[in-house]
């Protein structure tokens, strides 16, 4: 890979991580937080590209390079010296051995962000993984649920509230809840959502139960927002032998993919 | 690479070339014009030079007078454009389309911290002076690295952005040892990392402790190990005539370019693996583990070296693996930021495959041990 070709990557890569950033795409993979670095760390790749074309297409390039090639030190290099002695002068194929072939692999990620933008995280990944909730993360105490009827609260929130506080602070509220379907091993209905703490490969599933007026008849990874009360009915996830809390359904409805799809 | 070339490239200072070299300079012109390349001198490249030789320059130098690099990704891109659709398509299988969710995701999260990791190391190999390395670390090595791992705390970054650092520092003539010591600190042992690790465990104080302790006595063995053991030419850093000789402006950018092609890479090729490990290997295959006390550490040491997360984010994983004890979970957090599939990759890649076969085994091995010991101590 010559220069040229390096700095058109390095514009396509900035570029790519630019716009996954200005977008909303960016939130499919990683936290909201590192919006104002992926800006920057893009905007330094187009730099490094525009500089690497300047330096490379600028014609003082060509003098400065012929005596590097005459102090020995490019001596060294067999091929720089021939590329020197035979004419073909193309500079970037003279230093053809340290420019990293590797470098053709960083097309991938442009191709992800640009061609195929992968979904976030959903029903198979939430399959794969064993619930998120885990004795570890339990809270000594729970602060009231804030106001309203039915109450907007996190498929987190609502699972660490219904399994650690064993629904107290819940009470006889109606919530409401937004994730995504998925089918349980047992072909039971399972609202989940995904936790992430730094990007989709650390993502993992909050797995919620399904009672009462469940949601039928919806295929894996379609958005819905369910409105219930707490259930104290309790099921294990084969997966990791975690606790799945319940909630009892009161009434759904299917909704678009929000904007943030992890919690 | 022919020999001479490689002795100068383990030089430290390249600019110093062995008189020997010359027969190859001077032999180059005699070949005909027409012969595109001395392949008596390209084939031994394909063996010898590191993991990613350019060993087809030859045949790419015959093409490279009508097809250059930028027609042939040109060329690439606009075929792809054209194949979008079918493309897409086989890509909505859903393991296949998790797979590329977590690949890019792993991709995405890294490129800040490689773009940083990179800029730091070039202003070092560019604008810090050899002697300002030689006032600010002790002169007798087996000093240097304890300094240099303490000073891996204030440097918060994730793997990816040290191990160009170390290639810069070695270059610009820190001891190995030192340098080394301070590739595996300054990951494991940030003030952001200890945060996050604190936040996961808000039960188990001692894990921050634990963590820290564990992190700094690793990467400090490391370094006495390596001064011990370590020999000087298994790390071969590539040459680098553009960092000498030009301006400074000029060094400082095509550095840049450089190690953001180079390190991410390898990096793109770590993030293949982790995604992959992902999707192929399902949850419930470690709940068997868990209760055997041995197989449970070893079950989460390996698991730390395929999964290849961030250190910032490793601390969360460890706190949902619930079903495990939390030795092995301190075994989990003091090797993913040492040793990992993209750190390997990243690191065959800047100090030579040479190195790396024995760097990461050894500091695995070192890491488990020290980890399980402090684990024994605090719980």
């Amino acid at each position: 890979m010559n220069r040229q070709a390096q700095a058109v990557v390095l514009l396509l890569l900035g570029g790519a991580v630019i716009r996954a950033s200005l977008t909303d795409l960016y939130l499919n993979y990683v936290k909201e937080g590192l919006r104002p670095f992926l800006i920057a760390a893009g905007v330094l790749l187009v730099a490094a590209a525009v500089m690497t074309l300047w330096h490379e297409l600028r014609p003082a390039r060509r003098p400065e390079a012929a005596p590097a090639g005459a102090d020995g030190r490019a001596g060294v290099d067999g091929r720089a010296e021939q590329a020197g002695h035979t004419g073909q002068g193309d500079h970037d194929h003279g230093h053809g051995h340290h420019e990293p072939r590797v470098g053709w692999l960083l097309i991938l990620p442009v191709l992800g962000l640009l061609l195929v933008a992968p979904p976030a995280l959903g029903s198979y990944a939430a399959g794969q993984a064993g619930t998120a909730l885990s004795s570890q993360q339990r809270q000594s105490d729970y602060p009231p649920l804030p106001d309203g009827d039915p109450v907007q609260v996190s498929v987190l929130d609502y699972a660490s509230r219904a399994l650690f506080d064993k629904g107290v602070s819940i009470g006889d509220r109606r919530v409401r809840l937004t994730g995504f379907m998925t089918t349980g091993p047992d072909g039971q209905p399972i609202l989940a959502r995904m936790v992430l703490s730094c990007c989709a490969a650390d993502g993992r599933p909050v797995k919620l139960g399904l009672t009462g007026n469940a949601p039928a008849g919806l295929a894996d990874d379609t958005w819905v927002e369910v409105t219930g009360r707490y259930s104290d009915q309790v099921t294990r996830d084969p997966v990791n032998d975690a606790e799945i809390p319940h909630l009892d359904v009161e009434s759904w409805r299917q909704v678009p993919a929000p904007k943030r799809p992890y919690e | 690479m022919t020999a001479p070339e490689r002795a100068a490239a383990d030089r430290p200072d390249p600019g110093a070339v062995d008189p020997a070299a010359g027969p190859v300079a001077t032999a180059a012109p005699g070949v005909r014009r027409e012969e595109p390349a001395p392949v008596a001198t390209a084939a031994p490249d394909v063996r010898r030079d590191g993991p990613a030789p350019d060993g087809g320059a030859g045949r790419g130098r015959w093409l490279g007078e009508r097809i250059g690099s930028v027609e042939v990704l040109a060329a690439l891109l606009v075929l792809l454009i054209v194949f979008r659709e079918p493309m897409a398509r086989a890509l909505a299988e859903p393991r296949l389309q998790t797979w590329t969710t977590v690949f890019v995701s792993v991709m995405v999260q890294a490129v800040p911290f490689l773009v940083f990791g990179v800029l730091l190391s070039a202003v070092i190999a560019v604008f810090v002076p050899r002697s300002f390395w030689a006032r600010a670390l002790p002169r007798h090595p087996g000093l240097a690295v304890p300094v240099a791992s303490a000073a891996g705390v204030v440097l918060p970054g994730c793997e990816c952005g040290s191990v160009p650092i170390a290639g810069s520092l070695i270059r610009r003539g820190v001891t190995p040892a030192a340098a080394l010591a301070f590739l595996l600190a300054a990951p494991a042992i940030n003030p952001i990392v200890l945060t996050a690790t604190a936040v996961a465990f808000p039960n188990n104080p001692e894990m921050v402790l634990g963590r820290g302790v564990a992190s700094l006595l690793v990467a400090m063995v490391m370094g006495w190990l390596w001064l011990r053991l370590g020999r000087a030419d298994w790390i071969r850093l590539p040459r680098r005539p553009e960092l000498d000789g030009s301006s400074r402006g000029r060094a400082f950018w095509a550095a840049v370019r450089h190690d953001v092609i180079h390190a991410g890479g390898f990096l793109v090729l770590g993030a293949m693996a982790a995604a992959s490990i992902n999707v192929l290997v399902p949850e419930r295959w470690l709940q068997t583990l868990a209760d055997n006390p041995v197989l449970s550490v070893l079950a989460l040491a390996v698991l730390a070296v395929l999964l290849s997360i961030c250190s910032e984010a490793d601390a969360f994983v460890a706190a949902s693996l619930s079903q495990f004890s939390l030795t092995s979970r301190l075994v989990f957090l003091v090797v993913g930021p040492m040793v990992d599939l993209k750190l390997i990759s990243m690191q065959a890649g800047v100090f030579g495959r040479r190195f790396a076969l024995r760097f990461a085994p050894a500091t695995f091995v070192v890491a488990v041990a020290v980890a399980v010991g402090t684990g024994a101590v605090l719980t």
